[in-house]
């Protein structure tokens, strides 16, 4: 590991300031992810500016009913919360099938959302890799993709994001807080991630010295009837093969609103607006479940060996609304 | 560096930290524990398993610095002096040892769902217990010591 200079932030001003003026600065938040990328190499950071303890650990619920979550909040701590449990199950559920106990109570919330992707070739320094190191090439189109991206990849990077929680918050319109060079802005959650055309290095919009200090999710009046699904390998501490998080409201044997996001099978959590848009209005039955699949994933470009992975998001799909609607 | 932290119970000071060591760096090589053990280093195992202010974590994954002015537990501080935790005594009677090495780890993960769960299913062990790798595969002893606890400590209520 290369030597670095380890520093407590006691402010968020501070903090930003301090990974601004530095170009080889990062911020530390568990660890979890990028503790491990360091002892790989893949991360060389020269200065960690340690944010784990800035006061963005609690909780809340807004007036008008929205949820706030501190950036420093702990994975374990945010799913066991009762407000999340009662009003948003989805994403309790997605955070509980992330990672294993100890990872989940090192995990904040701001860390995971940056956690980087776990394509074998981009944690492997001996391997090119056009995110790690652009322009070395993408080993992973003809190599080992059974479990990279069937959507929304490029020619350079065909990698797919990890994880469970930000697929939940793609679902639930949720807004990231961000404190940056210039003062504070908000950003939708599905606005801060990026496509990675042919510049994979960056996984989102944010700028190096932006600091992620809370995440807001609206209220959602149906968020009650909500699951987050996710297919892995094994039964459990197992990164998705493919996931779904979706909420769904019906009345009288229709759909009035819905909200779906597919993770493990994009660069990005993948919110499916096209489903979405095809299940409004539509009856609540298996057959439109399955054309507002095909209708979202008619775009999708599998690799040599993960087409299998089409069919599973749509039968995922139709299987966890189906579910909703006799829940 | 100078690491200011609580292990066990005791307030502990330890000079000359390097800010990329590990706490499980400084737990086994600094301050003379080698119970948590050092395995795969990727938090994918377990066998580092520690409580950092009551929560069980890889130590393997905490940067030293991280553990500033915090309270850590260890395998060595589950039981008291001379004596072992129920736990530690069921995995003994139970045979949920083979050669040893995910066994620090295992009583640190198991101690905290004990600690939360009273009657945990088979399904709540496993799922507990899912970073914690036995490359012995001897987990069917490792349940029954977690299940023969669990019954003790309840009837102990």
């Amino acid at each position: 590991m290369r030597p670095f200079v380890y520093e407590r932030a006691e402010e968020a001003r501070s903090a930003v300031a301090a990974v601004a003026d530095r170009p080889d600065a990062m911020y530390l938040g568990g660890g979890t992810n990028l503790v491990d990328l360091m002892r790989l190499g893949v991360a060389e950071p020269a200065r960690l500016v340690d944010v784990s303890r800035l006061p963005y650990d609690t909780v809340g619920v807004r007036p008008d009913g929205a949820l706030r979550i501190g950036a420093a909040v702990r994975n374990s701590d945010l799913a066991a919360h009762p407000a999340v449990r009662r009003a948003h199950p989805l994403l309790a559920q997605a955070l509980l099938a992330g990672a294993s106990g100890q990872v989940r109570n090192m995990a904040t919330v701001g860390g995971n959302l940056l956690q980087r992707t776990r394509c074998a070739y981009f944690q492997d320094i001996t391997k090119p890799c056009n995110k790690r190191n652009p322009g070395s090439g993408c080993p992973a189109r003809e190599g080992d993709h059974r479990n990279l991206a069937i959507i929304g990849h490029s020619e350079a990077c065909v990698a797919t994001h990890p994880s469970d929680m930000a697929v939940a918050l793609a679902a639930l319109d949720a807004v990231v807080h961000l404190e940056g060079r210039d003062g504070p802005r908000t950003l939708p959650l599905t606005e801060l991630y990026r496509l990675p055309g042919d510049d994979p290095r960056r996984d989102t919009v944010l700028d190096p010295a932006d600091l992620i200090t809370e995440v807001t999710v609206p209220a959602l009046s149906f968020g009650g009837r909500s699951h987050y699904r996710k297919v892995r390998d094994r039964a459990s501490f197992a990164f998705a093969v493919v996931s779904v998080a979706a909420a769904l409201d019906v009345a009288g044997g229709v759909v009035r609103d819905c909200r779906i996001a597919f993770g493990a099978i994009a660069p990005v959590p993948w919110r499916a607006r096209r489903a979405e848009e095809a299940l409004r209005g539509a009856p609540a039955t298996e057959d439109a479940f399955a054309a507002a699949a095909r209708a979202e994933l008619g775009q999708a470009r599998p690799l040599r060996d993960n087409a299998f992975k089409v069919p599973l998001a749509r039968n995922l799909l139709v299987r966890t609304l189906t579910e909703l609607v006799v829940a | 560096m100078r690491l200011n932290f609580t292990v066990n119970g005791r307030a502990t000071a330890v000079d000359d930290v390097w800010e990329g060591e590990s706490l499980l760096y400084v737990l086994r090589e600094r301050a003379g524990l080698p119970g948590a053990k050092n395995a795969c280093e990727q938090g994918e195992c377990g066998s580092c398993t520690v409580y950092l202010d009551g929560s069980p974590v890889c130590a393997c994954l905490v940067a030293a610095g991280q553990a500033e002015g915090r309270e850590v537990r260890t395998v060595e501080g589950l039981g008291g002096p001379g004596r072992l935790d129920p736990l530690q005594e069921a995995f003994v009677e139970c045979g949920a040892v083979q050669c040893g090495f995910c066994t620090p780890g295992l009583l640190v993960q198991a101690h905290d769902l004990l600690e939360r769960v009273t009657h945990p299913s088979d399904a709540e062990i496993r799922e507990a217990l899912a970073g914690n790798l036995c490359r012995c595969t001897g987990y069917e002893k490792i349940l029954d010591a977690v299940r023969l606890a669990a019954e003790r400590k309840a009837a102990a209520r």
